[in-house]
């Protein structure tokens, strides 16, 4: 399913490049560090949009990722950590015109600023949020954070963390969000195609990008990501497609009653025809598909798991600001204040 | 029987009752008519922080206090002339404070066995000789409620819920108040249930001709209309008062209005209100938490909106790291702190005024911004208005103190016109030539862009920036140099608002300097002891950081200074560490305002000593 490219787009469209979107700023991050690629797919997206540079903003809260909008070419905003989500969301209340985006951390986004993600889900304020997911605390120096998996040996984990690990997928459709999605940073093209769809989705639009740390948490995505394994241990969703992966497009994954099972396509038990078709648009689906892990000997899902057209939060405040000055007037202040019982002292 | 009419220039009646007797309710209705008569007066809500505490309980009694008078006051009074009980409770918890020989109405209805034992009374002392000093009446106000609403077939719960209007409609009688005014506000409050309407409009009717008819009553009172000055007038309450200012400051400078809140006793009053101006195009956020309320309220900034939150000490707690932030990246921000008791939850329905230090101090790291505080609840017009025109133009966020005895108070208003009020002009940059995100103007403001405007993409953040580039920067001498420049803009800010006013001698044995709400009870307090030969003077600080720059001069001038603060002396403190001054502290901190009585005995102690 595609959306349509319905975000505003203020005065007229320029051709811009890549380089456009990079500000003068020095980028800080260590070298090797997964961000580079995940900040260079954004830039080399931003132009498909075809908006003004300036009405583009990121906002971020506090870790490695959220130096994101130091490094754009836009309005940028670095606030406080765990708040960037609260930060966009009264912007884009405030400014519906502007394109507004979201850069922020596993610590960031799930930890301490687990209140507020949920709560700009469930309010599908049109935003749109990238999770740059490394599994633990970089900024700070290697501790675990909360997808870190469960066992975690880091610095304030020294016998390991016995910390159950968020879902990121789960977390966010179970908080009502309208756009679910995965990439990951060593997948470009995908991950620029992701991109562009959260972007596109018109609400609070999730993407989780798996982010390889090399200096805290190096290899943590290897078994997705590189060439050896990744064929068999990712599935990459296609709305309308069926569930096929594996190195042969040899493997796939049909329902059994509520229970999904992996299926060898080459032994002749079970055709394509028996897959699961990947439909977007179903919620039961997604959560199914959220849960996969390759712990159960399930590839985990890439791609848009799910995506639903829900009215925005912004458009329906503005929509109440607009009948009620329909039926009452446009605001008259000396009329207010003189509202009520008064009387006259003369 | 004949009765005689008695004329007084003022009166404090206060209704008790139970949490769910409507006591506030009535409290609110008596001061309307005071003022639609033209009265001046002042209000005093007391409630549990329950909403519906247990009948009978004494501490679920919940009390309205009202004075109001022919000639300028400023206080709810010390101690009331007539105290209605609606139960044995509100009658235990109420008593110490009325006037010696004062009146009690009480509901005798309630007087039952079980209410007495809750109340903590051995025999009934509507029977018994406890109560001689005072000039009790009996009134059976729930039995004659009851009878008035009868033939309208309601329900024995709604039908008994009108005895707040009954014993209203006494007071009224009493007092020589009009009815229409509360029966056009009954007619509308219950238009939707016209029974309902009926019955409260019979309940208050029938209280009236109770005091006309029954012979227990011989003295009728008047309380002329007070001559104020010229113009037009409403009765509003703090909370009102600042919901107006905000929105006013907001159609002056032309920003959008962006309310983010969280709901918190007593300020919630506020993201009521502002809730009801949306054909201003006022957004009002009802946020997940006090962080995101302010966060959205930044980011509304950011935009280019007038950013506003609204709070009490606990939220104010929770938003200091936001508002830090707001210091950092120099963007105007107003947050309302509606104090309460504390400390942590506290006493979420009682005043207190001990978020100064708070305020002023409570951020990470040198964090100076503006701090301005009420005196009255109308007050709060001017001085959230005033803190919205220093926000915009100093950019930076100001904290706006008011309490909740301000809050939930009430006095007449005189209306302002809206051309009188000072400029709030919002400077948008626009122009790229020669822009630099922290390049400062004659006030060291940065400039304000509204992202969406081409040539100024710039980044701002929490980490420390370099002096004009705003670029990220770790140099230490520019560290200093940026404290220095925060430290400055807002010390500068001493340079435009008013000087600091003195009322009476500009020199003498005595200053009394009070801020915020308790205003009231020195101006009382001081005009009581005139009338005894006492003299002091008195300055009230509306701008508590900066202060007014003439602020230390006039405390050179007086040999003694005396601070009275619903705190343990946090201002006190404050102009120690200023003016290196020795202040006399006088503190309350029982959840309730100062009486004048309190000072008077100070201040004469300290002219007698």
């Amino acid at each position: 399913m595609q959306d349509e490219l319905t975000k505003p787009t203020n005065g007229t469209a320029v051709k811009l490049t890549a380089k456009d979107y990079a500000s003068d700023q020095d980028v800080r991050w260590c070298p090797g560090c997964g961000d580079y690629s995940i900040l260079a797919q954004v830039q080399r997206v931003m132009p498909l949009f075809n908006i003004p540079r300036e009405n583009t903003v990121f906002v971020a809260g506090i870790g490695c990722s959220s130096r994101s909008p130091y490094y754009m070419n836009t309005y940028g905003f670095h606030g406080i950590h765990g708040r960037a989500t609260a930060i966009a969301a009264g912007l884009k209340m405030a400014r519906p015109d502007l394109d507004v985006w979201v850069a922020s951390g596993d610590g960031d986004l799930l930890s301490i600023g687990g209140n507020h993600f949920i709560h700009i889900l469930r309010r599908n304020v049109d935003t749109t949020i990238l999770l740059f997911n490394n599994r633990i605390y970089g900024l700070t120096k290697g501790q675990y954070s909360p997808t870190s998996e469960h066992g975690k040996i880091t610095k304030s984990t020294p016998l390991g963390s016995v910390d159950n690990p968020f879902n990121p997928l789960t977390l966010s459709l179970g908080a009502g969000g309208t756009f679910v999605a995965r990439a990951m940073d060593r997948d470009a093209k995908h991950l620029q195609d992701m991109i562009v769809r959260a972007r596109n989705h018109r609400g609070a639009a999730f993407l989780e990008v798996f982010q390889n740390c090399n200096i805290y948490n190096d290899g943590a995505f290897f078994l997705y990501t590189e060439k050896e394994t990744k064929a068999d241990n990712v599935l990459f969703l296609e709305h309308g497609k069926p569930l096929v992966f594996g190195k042969q497009m040899d493997k796939g994954v049909k329902l059994e009653g509520f229970k999904p099972v992996v299926v060898s396509l080459i032994e002749g038990k079970y055709s394509i025809n028996d897959l699961i078709v990947h439909d977007e648009t179903s919620k039961e689906l997604a959560y199914i598909l959220a849960q996969f892990s390759t712990d159960d000997g399930f590839p985990l899902p890439m791609g848009v798991l799910y995506s639903e057209n829900r009215p925005c939060y912004e458009d329906e405040m503005q929509e109440q600001i607009n009948s009620v000055t329909q039926r009452l007037g446009a605001g008259d202040l000396e009329k207010l204040l003189h509202s009520g019982n008064t009387w006259v002292v003369d | 029987m004949e009765k005689t009419v008695k004329v007084l220039k003022s009166a404090i009646i206060r209704f008790a009752g139970d949490s769910g007797d409507g006591m506030q309710i009535a409290g609110s209705r008596f001061t309307e008519t005071s003022a639609v008569f033209g009265n001046d007066l002042s209000t005093l809500p007391d409630f549990p922080a329950e909403i519906r505490a247990p009948a009978g309980t004494l501490f679920g009694v919940s009390g309205f206090q009202v004075q109001f008078a022919s000639t300028d006051i400023y206080s709810p009074g010390d101690e009331p002339d007539v105290l209605v009980a609606m139960n044995p409770a509100a009658l235990k918890v109420n008593l110490k404070d009325l006037k010696r020989g004062g009146t009690i109405i009480a509901n005798e209805d309630s007087f039952t066995e079980k209410n007495l034992q809750l109340a903590g009374y051995s025999s009934n002392p509507l029977d018994d000789t406890s109560l001689s000093e005072y000039k009790v009446i009996h009134v059976p106000i729930t039995k004659s409620t009851n009878h008035a609403v009868m033939d309208l077939g309601l329900n024995a719960k709604d039908a008994n819920r009108c005895k707040n209007f009954y014993a209203l409609g006494l007071t009224y009688w009493l007092y020589d108040r009009p009815l229409e005014t509360t029966i056009n506000w009954i007619q509308n409050k219950f238009k939707k249930r016209p029974e309902i309407a009926e019955a409260n409009t019979r309940a208050l009717k029938a209280g009236y001709f109770f005091g006309e008819t029954a012979e227990i009553f011989t003295t009728r009172y008047k309380v002329a209309p007070a001559h104020l000055p010229k113009g037009t007038y409403r009765n509003v309450s703090g909370n009102q008062a600042a919901s107006l200012g905000i929105l006013s400051a907001s159609v002056k400078s032309g920003l959008p209005l962006f309310l983010g809140s969280y709901p918190i006793t007593p300020a919630s009053d506020i993201l009521h209100e502002v809730s009801t101006y949306k054909n201003f195009g006022v957004k009002t956020f009802q946020a997940e938490d006090e962080i995101a309320a302010v966060c959205a309220a930044i980011g509304a900034s950011f935009g280019g909106a007038l950013g506003f939150t609204s709070t009490s000490g606990p939220g104010l707690a929770l938003k200091q790291e936001a508002i830090n932030l707001a210091v950092m990246v120099e963007l105007p921000l107003v947050i309302a702190d509606i104090q309460r008791g504390g400390p942590s939850t506290g006493l979420p329905t009682k005043t207190e005024q001990a978020d100064l230090l708070q305020a002023v101090c409570g951020r990470n790291s040198e964090s100076p911004l503006p701090v301005l505080a009420a005196a009255t609840p109308s007050d709060c017009f001017n001085m959230i208005y005033e803190s919205a025109r220093i926000a915009v133009k100093y950019m930076t966020p100001v904290i706006f103190l008011s309490d909740g005895f301000l809050a939930n108070g009430a006095e007449p208003w005189k209306i302002p016109d809206i051309k009188d009020l000072p400029e709030i002009e919002a400077k948008f940059r626009t122009d790229p030539q020669g822009f630099f995100p922290y390049l400062r103007d004659e006030n060291l403001a940065r400039p304000w862009v509204k992202p969406g405007t081409p040539g100024l993409e710039h980044r701002i953040g929490g980490l420390e920036k370099q002096h004009i580039t705003g670029n990220v920067s770790y140099d230490p001498q520019n560290h200093e140099l940026m404290v220095n420049l925060r430290a400055k803009k807002i010390k500068n800010i001493e340079n435009g608002i008013p000087l600091q006013e003195v009322e009476g001698d500009p020199e003498g044995d005595l200053l009394v300097i009070g801020w915020g709400s308790t205003y009231g009870a020195i101006t009382a307090a001081r005009e009581n002891l005139f009338s005894q030969g006492y003299r002091f003077s008195r300055a009230h600080i509306r701008y508590l950081n900066p202060f007014p720059k003439n602020l230390g001069d006039i405390l050179m001038r007086f040999r003694k200074i005396l601070v009275p603060e619903m705190n343990l002396g946090q201002l006190s403190r404050l102009l120690k560490a200023e003016y290196l001054v020795d202040v006399i502290s006088l503190t309350k901190v029982q959840g309730l305002p100062f009486k004048a009585r309190e000072i008077e005995q100070k201040v004469i102690e300290l002219l007698t000593k």
